[in-house]
């Protein structure tokens, strides 16, 4: 049905486009830029939507073409330059009734289908596999909830380069929807998506797979997805959650269920991997190098390339940065409680934590020259402090 | 005993005020004021999406501006311009001398130029200006907002004050100080879409206060009514919010279609078509507009049967709504039809709001909103039934009423300019906001991916021209004032009904000192 529909709304919408931009010629030529309507999408979810959204448009068009249509008629022949004399009737109940219980009837009409829709969407159970998304600000995160307990989790956040988006440089195709790493899931496998948020509330919205939920701090949303095209989809956060709402997309990688095992296997090792990483020492410059990394990732949005500050404090001479270590590594772990410095205890591994902290501590004519390793972060949280 | 029969002079007169003619001036000129603030809010708004990338302003700076701009325009514009109107021509609609309650009349109007004080002085403070959308959810709004975020309550707090006590006062004299003979079913339209809404106000001012009041404890008295890791509830703040935010919309549109009721027949020289199912259907919108507040909140999670009942009752809503659109359109039919500013005005309020109406149908439809839920399609929805609702029908009533507040008549020609500009610039703005949240724009962004470019531009572009409209507003009401031509006649217009045109014109001081016989 949707294919039709969509010939359906093209039809009547094209008119319409050349009436009010007069730009008709462009829409054909280049359809993707000037895209005018939802997406049919990838699911079977997605179809459904689309199929109400065209029925309830075409019905809308429909009753509005009628309405439009007598409005104007009366607009032009009772005009008062034709010199008519203006009738008197003031009242008819028949008519109030019948426009009354006719649209009642074709609502009757609509609730049908979009309730099915619903169920439809609301349907989680049976689900192959489940994905635990969290919204932080401002990336996601994606916990995949295996069986065998070692489940595997990452975070997802904006790819863009800062200078495509303040700068003069061209931007790419997929400016504002890439991301270092995507979330896979295997193609026509259920995927039961469990949102929650660590800090304020954001959306999870992806178009073409029909879904869109909130994530709640506080609470576990469920949602499903089963995408039977291998290929990637994008999306963004829908719900404003601060200053970089506009900067935290979503891109999800459909691939066969082969490469979705193997992709696995490769997240497994890693993990084994920097297992190892951590217990080892590393010096000041391997620190400082995978600082930095972790800087521009994490903290650089609000404390500023150069330590600066804006959201957050400034680190450039900061006391925390140049005070006691311990402290330093409190507020890296466990956030400043009540303010919008998060807890990045669950958020960054020990190394990770352990390298940023040193970054701190010696980058922005900070100067302090001590070192934190994994170690020491490991301690930490054991001594009580997560 | 010379003072009692006129306004006192100079700034006392506009400070001490009871006369309900000076207090609607001062509402509509506080109004307009606001509305040019929020309107050059909305301008940076849309110079920053003028194109991929940003250029104007930082991300943070630009949540502010979505934010002040809703609220003000909400708050400041809309709201007080129709408690104006409501000023100057109840009593003038009804046969009452003044209001029922004169001083408190001055004190409500008095509380809003603080009100937005409070408020807008939150832009030069550190950590700048609340920036967490009109709809302030929490805990983005408590834990996660700015210091000045207090500010914003107490301003909420004032001005909910002020709209509580207009409610009263409208309430008190449309219930004690109609003249003999208007019985209940013979007030004008405008009277009873007022009273409606006076009713509305009183009911959901107190929520918003009950809101606000929660995250004033939860960010400084360490409650945690919205925190879940004190186990609150943030989703809890966002019913109560649209508990008072549903009915708020009604609050805007309900005097919106009081005002087209008194114009179109006036100009289709013909009684209005079915007055009394006007009525019924006005109270049968109010009181759905408080049983439908969660489709606001289709993607936050609830229970199927909630998703499902709010879907239901919500597309109700249509019925009401399609009676009204029904019974302009047969006013309008085999009347005698001619276009002056007002009704120009009206004729666009009717075809654009009926749009935003069938939006508003879409959107009610819970399935198909996982696609629209906060996404541009929102954004081009409310601003139909805002901007081309509530704004085009206050435009109307300005054109309408202006020669029998201040005795000259207004440049026509210019007037249809200004119609003209603003319907044109009006649909270049939001019309192509449809296609762009269709395709997947998500609201309240300061960026936008390459594929949303060539749309963003054309709204960008009609939204300046639509501003620019006002300027010209401003000028045609100014240069009517100033050096408009004389009119006398009691009936401005020749189609007009009502007790407010057996009144001479200008409208004196006091009016109706002694009550008319209606018949």
């Amino acid at each position: 049905m949707y294919r039709h529909a969509k010939q359906l709304w093209q039809l009547a919408i094209f008119p319409l486009i050349a009436v009010v931009g007069g730009f008709s010629a462009s829409v054909v030529a280049e359809p993707e830029r000037w895209e005018v309507n939802m997406p049919v999408g990838a699911t079977e979810v997605s179809r459904s939507i689309y199929d109400i959204h065209m029925l309830i448009f075409g019905i809308s068009c429909v009753i509005g073409v009628a309405v439009f249509s007598f409005m104007f008629y009366s607009l032009w022949a009772y005009r008062k330059t034709k010199g008519h004399k203006p009738a008197t009737f003031h009242d008819n109940t028949t008519v109030e009734i019948l426009w009354t219980v006719v649209p009642f009837f074709i609502l009757l009409g609509m609730a049908w289908p979009a309730t099915k829709t619903m169920i439809e969407i609301y349907d989680t159970k049976d689900a192959d596999m489940d994905i635990l998304v969290t919204g932080y600000q401002w990336k996601w995160s994606y916990e995949y909830l295996r069986e065998d307990g070692e489940n595997i989790k990452f975070f997802s956040a904006l790819a863009t380069p800062q200078e495509e988006i303040y700068g003069s440089s061209g931007k790419n195709e997929n400016y504002l929807l890439e991301v270092d790493n995507p979330m896979v899931i295997p193609a026509g496998k259920k995927v039961r998506l469990l949102l929650t948020a660590n800090d304020v509330i954001h959306s999870w919205w992806v178009p073409d797979l029909g879904v869109k939920k909130d994530a709640i701090p506080g609470f576990v949303n469920e949602a499903w997805t089963r995408v039977n095209e291998e290929g990637l989809y994008r999306g963004q956060c829908a719900e404003l959650c601060g200053k970089d709402h506009g900067f935290m997309p979503i891109v999800v990688k459909v691939t066969s269920p082969a490469e979705f095992d193997s992709w696995i296997g490769e997240k497994q090792q890693e993990a084994t991997e920097i297992k190892e990483l951590m217990a080892q020492n590393f010096s000041l410059e391997e620190l400082m190098e995978r600082g930095e990394a972790v800087y521009q990732r994490a903290c650089l949005a609000c404390h500023g390339a150069n330590g600066e500050g804006g959201v957050g404090k400034a680190i450039a001479g900061s006391p925390v940065a140049m005070g006691d270590i311990g402290n330093h590594i409190d507020i890296v772990v466990n956030g400043v409680p009540g303010t919008a410095m998060q807890a990045f205890g669950g958020q960054l591994n020990d190394l990770e934590a352990a390298a940023v902290t040193t970054y701190q501590r010696n980058a922005f004519g900070n100067n302090m020259g001590e070192l934190v390793q994994a170690v020491d972060v490991y301690n930490f949280k054991k001594g009580g402090g997560e | 005993m010379g003072e009692h029969h006129g306004p006192a002079t100079g700034m006392t007169r506009w400070l001490f005020t009871t006369n309900h003619k000076d207090i609607g001036t001062l509402y509509l000129w506080f109004s307009f004021a606001m509305f040019i603030i929020g309107g050059a809010f909305a301008m940076v708004i849309r110079a920053e999406l003028f194109q991929p990338g940003m250029q104007m302003v930082s991300p943070a700076f630009f949540n502010q501006m979505t934010t002040l701009h809703g609220l003000v325009m909400v708050f400041g514009a809309i709201m007080p311009s129709f408690v104006g109107l409501a000023n100057w021509l109840i009593p003038m609609m009804i046969g009452a001398p003044d209001m029922a309650l004169p001083r408190m009349n001055n004190l409500s109007f008095w509380l809003l130029p603080f009100a937005f004080t409070v408020l807008l002085s939150s832009l030069f403070m550190e950590g700048g200006a609340p920036n967490f959308g009109w709809t302030f959810y929490a805990p983005l709004s408590t834990t996660y907002a700015p210091p000045s975020v207090t500010f914003f309550i107490f301003g909420v707090h004032i001005m909910g004050a002020s709209s509580i006590m207009g409610s009263i006062n409208i309430i008190a004299t449309v219930m004690n100080m109609r003249a003999p003979g208007m019985t209940y079913m013979k007030m004008p339209l405008f009277v009873w879409t007022w009273l409606i809404t006076a009713f509305l106000l009183v009911a959901v001012m107190p929520v918003l206060a009950g809101a606000v009041t929660m995250m004033l404890m939860d960010i400084h008295f360490g409650t945690s009514f919205f925190n879940a890791a004190g186990g609150g509830d943030p989703v809890l703040f966002q019913h109560v919010f649209w508990f008072f935010g549903h009915p708020e919309v009604y609050i805007i549109i309900l005097p919106a279609f009081g005002v087209v009721s008194q114009i179109i027949p006036a100009f289709s020289r013909k009684p209005l078509f079915g007055y009394d199912s006007m009525v019924y259907a006005t109270a049968s919108i109010a009181f759905l507009s408080f049983i439908v507040w969660a489709h606001h909140m289709y993607t936050v999670g609830m229970p199927i049967a909630g998703e499902l009942f709010f879907m239901y009752a919500t597309m109700l809503i249509a019925v009401p709504t399609g009676v009204k659109v029904f019974n302009w359109i047969t006013t309008m039919f085999k009347g005698s039809i001619s276009f002056e500013t007002p009704m120009l005005f009206c004729i666009a309020f009717v075809f654009l709001f009926t749009i935003g109406g069938f939006s508003g149908l879409m959107l009610a439809i819970a399935p198909a909103d996982t696609q629209y839920h906060d996404s541009y399609f929102v954004v081009a929805h409310f601003h139909y039934v805002m901007v081309a609702g509530a704004v085009f029908s206050m435009s109307a009533a300005v054109y309408y009423w202006l020669p029998k507040w201040c005795g000259r008549m207004y440049d026509e020609t210019m007037g249809k300019i200004h119609f003209w500009v603003a319907f044109i610039g009006f649909n270049i703005t939001f019309f192509p906001q449809h296609f762009v949240g269709l395709a997947g724009m998500p609201r309240r962004i300061p960026d936008y991916s390459l594929q949303f470019a060539d749309f963003n531009m054309i709204s960008s572009v009609g939204a300046f021209i639509y501003g620019g409209a006002q300027i010209l507003f401003l000028y045609n009401v100014i240069r009517t004032i100033v050096a408009g031509k004389k009119v006398d006649d009691p009936k401005v217009w020749d189609g007009a009904e009502g007790l407010e045109w057996t009144l001479p014109t200008p409208a004196p001081y006091h009016t109706f000192t002694t009550p008319p016989q209606v018949k």
